[in-house]
């Protein structure tokens, strides 16, 4: 299936490959097992006599309610079950299982990759590229085009096929501006008439860099200078609160200080300027650390997130928030 | 590299160790703290910082009935650490009797307020929409929409999610530019964000006759940058998925504190439940960069002698 | 010439924001410009979708490597904005239950929500997720105390990741914490020292002299002097 398979790579030894591949499959297949007995097992939803035990797992169960479902936890069909055996109220919703089964099968195909790359992996990630770009396309779509222009510039069509709130009632011929602009900005998709887009380009960057020239300015300019005329004397409820306080005012002022000292390199950084840029380094050394105990903090979080959807929605072996 | 008596040291054994075990570890380390939860349902305490109380303050110290614009500029890619942290809040507004006026600036964000709003107010149908909540919704544009906003809200959404035109919501009834709202809110991910906020919307504010009061959460790559803003441009921040555990710690006490027989739901505490992973999860990062600084010296002292 | 025009509109553009922060009347010409803006960020969202439509088809036709990838990311774009744009299985608006199109196309139930909540949210989840694992790999490989400023940021990453968990609250809760002279050295506090001190200083420092380049770019190219947006082949550079 050679169009599945990518650019061609450094020569692998096929004993080593064989083996790979073997233990691949080993430990597929003991997954694979484990699922069909944690199938077996069962899980036991609901409470006291209402309780009812599922021989399965990465079920979502819905209600009737309005013109559509909603999600509710499997206590809730095992009550419905117990008081009546042929209730319809609640029942699996089959498009949300087998969603909730994709969404793990893709998660463990991500995951995949920790192994090595694999068709598979590759597969999940084909499939992300494509259906992030199709739903922020025709998010974009219907959240600004056509109320913003196809609304203005036909507001009736627009009102009775498209978008029943729409408040505009006149045609506003302006926004002819902004199709024409999205029209050249299309343009850079032909080779012979990309040149044609430089202009929307020109008036986005154009406009982004006086609003960015402004705001920055205020922003993070003016208002973050201003925090340094703060009274560094800072009273409070006991001396060492005044002391820490006091001390922590003057270190931010000299930190502020030092690291401007160490980025303005138009000064060599020699004698005074030199002594101000080299603590300037700690404190930025400071500042990296604290900025990559962060990020880890950030990456293990979306992994926790993730194993609680394995976990919880998936094999049903945890109930920490009650869904069923 | 083979020592002196030719088959490898400890040292370059574990310098070429495969990574795979690494990223077992971490698994591992990730994984059973949650299974243990899960079946325990054990916490640890928080501490709440002096940048997340300034969250609760600013939140707890409005009038019951203020209007609370939150925007939830986050994708599910930042969920796992941003979702919490936007219950959170969003029910604190709720318990406190503000109207909140959802809205979004990532093209992801819509089903993130959906299912929010859902979460908090599943069991509320006291809140009725239109009147103590509105969704506005997606917006493309970023700074664009905020700039509009800043002059008059309906220049950016003519309508909310269910296409009724601003002009006709009871809850936004007097609101015209962005600096009528009593607080507004950022939960963000990145670009366009909190950050963003801060700059478009909340500073122009500041030397004005109403500053906008405005609270921040965000990921943990991108609260060190935000930190200067604290406190003169932001009244608070809730960084990383700590920062969502001491909130919903401050707002499940306020809860206990008014009726101390009241039942906190599992699902409000979310970030809590997250925090044991964290823990171990740091754990083994020091545990990694001792070692591997260990074996590089290791092996350096090695090479010296040999 | 073309090239011309295109950086006098960019200035005119950018001096005519700059002017509508402090001069009244150019304020409603400010809003107008933000809806065009609004309207071309958009497009430009389109415009993403129909590049890549181009690069898959390119490589379909061409049966390069992997084009079997290529036609899966084809596949999954255009059923996607199809059911997106079609609004397909969504339910109507509470305001407009007459009006087939009246819903929002990602609202809970419909084809698109599906899309979303089962396949891009746990895969984007998942591929951000693994960032934990190589985050883990290089701080075994990678992060080596050579120097003195190396042990500074290593011992303040150990202060942060252990003070910012319960771990750190557990190895220094010898330390009395009702004494103020000696509480700052727990690890949870230090790590709050940290931030509000060190941290601000430095990243302080650091947006003032963003602020400051930001300022002289958006001056360059409201001169003229930068061209680097134009692409290859414009001249002048950045002056």
């Amino acid at each position: 299936m050679s169009q599945f398979q990518g650019t061609p790579g450094s020569p692998v030894d096929p004993a080593v490959a064989r083996r790979a591949n073997r233990l691949m499959i080993a430990v597929l297949a003991v997954v694979a097992a484990l699922l069909v007995v944690r199938a077996w097992v069962g899980t036991e939803v609901g409470s006291g006599a209402d309780a009812q035990v599922v021989h399965g797992y990465g079920m979502v169960f819905v209600e009737a309610k309005g013109a559509g479902h909603v999600q509710v936890p499997a206590a809730e069909w095992a009550k419905a079950v117990a008081a009546d055996p042929a209730q319809q109220r609640v029942t699996v919703s089959g498009p949300r299982t087998v969603g909730v089964w994709a969404a793990a099968l893709m998660t463990l195909a991500v995951l995949s990759f920790l192994w090595r790359d694999n068709p598979v992996y590759k597969l999940a990630e084909s499939v992300v590229v494509g259906v992030s770009a199709g739903y922020v396309m025709s998010t974009a779509v219907w959240s600004s085009l056509v109320d913003q222009v196809f609304g203005k510039l036909a507001p009736g069509f627009t009102k009775a096929y498209l978008s029943p709130g729409l408040t505009t009632t006149e045609a506003d011929w302006w926004a002819l501006v902004p199709l024409g602009l999205g029209m050249l900005l299309l343009c850079r998709l032909s080779a012979r008439l990309s040149w044609v887009g430089m202009f929307p380009l020109a008036f986005v960057v154009g406009v982004f860099s006086g609003w960015r020239f402004v705001q920055y300015v205020e922003s993070d300019l003016l208002a973050q200078v201003a925090t340094m005329f703060d009274p560094l004397y800072v009273t409070g409820p006991t001396a060492a609160a005044t002391v820490g306080g006091t001390l922590c005012a003057v270190l931010v002022l000299v930190g502020v200080l030092s690291v401007l000292a160490y980025f303005f390199f138009s000064l060599e950084h020699k004698g005074p300027v030199g002594g101000a840029a080299r603590v300037g380094i700690w404190y930025l050394m400071i500042t990296f650390g604290a900025s990559f105990g962060f990020t880890v903090m950030g990456r293990i979080a979306l992994l926790a997130a993730r194993c609680e959807f394995l976990f919880d929605d998936w094999l049903w072996l945890i109930d920490p928030a009650g869904k069923h | 590299m083979a020592s002196h008596g030719g088959t490898p040291s400890a040292f370059a054994r574990l310098d070429r160790i495969d990574r795979r075990w690494i990223f077992l570890a971490m698994f591992v380390a990730v994984a059973a703290p949650i299974l243990w939860v899960g079946v325990t349902g054990k916490t640890f305490p928080e501490a709440p910082t002096p940048a997340v109380q300034g969250a609760f303050d600013a939140v707890e110290s409005l009038p019951s009935g203020a209007r609370v614009l939150v925007s939830m500029d986050f994708d599910p890619a930042s969920a796992g650490e941003l979702q919490p942290m936007a219950t959170a809040i969003v029910r604190h507004c709720v318990l406190r009797g503000h109207s909140i006026c959802a809205m979004t600036l990532w093209p992801a964000g819509g089903p993130i307020i959906d299912g929010t709003m859902q979460d908090v107010l599943g069991d509320r149908p006291d809140w009725t929409y239109g009147e103590r909540w509105v969704n506005l919704g997606y917006r493309a544009g970023f700074e664009g929409v905020m700039k509009q906003m800043n002059s008059r809200v309906s220049l950016a959404y003519a309508t909310d999610v269910r296409q009724t035109p601003l002009a006709e919501i009871p809850m936004l009834k007097g609101i015209t530019g962005i600096a009528d709202f009593d607080l507004l809110v950022s939960i963000s991910a990145g670009y366009a964000g909190a950050k963003e906020w801060v700059q478009y919307s909340v500073s122009p504010t500041l030397t004005g006759a109403k500053p906008l009061k405005f609270v921040a959460g965000s990921t943990g790559v991108q609260t060190p940058q935000l930190i200067p803003y604290y406190p003169n441009q932001m009244a608070g921040i809730l960084g990383a998925i700590k920062g969502a555990a001491e909130y919903e710690y401050l707002v499940n006490e306020a809860v206990l504190k008014a009726d101390p027989a009241a039942v906190v739901p599992p699902r409000f505490q979310e970030a809590q439940r997250r925090m044991a992973p964290q823990l171990f999860g740091h754990v083994l990062m020091v545990a990694l960069i001792v070692l591997g600084n260990v074996v590089f010296f290791g092996l350096r002292g090695r090479e010296s002698r040999a | 010439m073309s090239r011309s025009i295109a950086v006098l509109v960019a200035g005119i553009a950018a001096v005519v924001m700059v002017l509508s922060k402090f001069i009244v009347p150019l304020e409603s010409a400010e809003t107008t410009v933000a809806e065009w803006f609004n309207a071309a960020a958009a497009i430009a969202f389109v415009l993403g979708g129909a590049s890549l439509l181009k690069m898959n088809l390119l490589t379909i036709s061409a049966r390069g490597p992997g084009w079997g990838y290529a036609a899966v990311t084809l596949v999954a774009f255009l059923i996607t904005l199809g059911v997106g744009l079609l609004k397909v299985g969504v339910p109507p608006s509470a305001a407009f239950p007459d009006h087939r199109m009246g819903g929002t196309p990602d609202a809970e139930g419909g084809a698109l929500w599906w899309i979303y909540e089962y396949l891009m949210s746990p895969i984007t989840g998942t591929l951000f997720a693994m960032l934990a694992f190589y985050v883990a790999s290089a701080a075994f490989r990678a992060f080596r105390a050579k120097n003195a400023a190396a042990v500074f940021l290593l011992v303040t990453a150990f202060v942060v990741l252990l003070g910012r968990t319960y771990a750190g609250v557990f190895v220094t809760s010898w330390i009395p914490s009702d004494v103020p002279w000696v509480s700052w050295l727990r690890l949870e506090n230090l790590s709050a020292v940290i931030m509000s001190v060190f941290t601000t200083a430095g990243t302080r420092a650091m947006i003032i002299g963003i602020a400051i380049g930001v300022a002289a770019t958006g001056i360059k190219i409201m001169i003229g002097l930068d061209r680097s947006y134009l692409g290859a082949g414009s001249g002048g550079g950045n002056g």
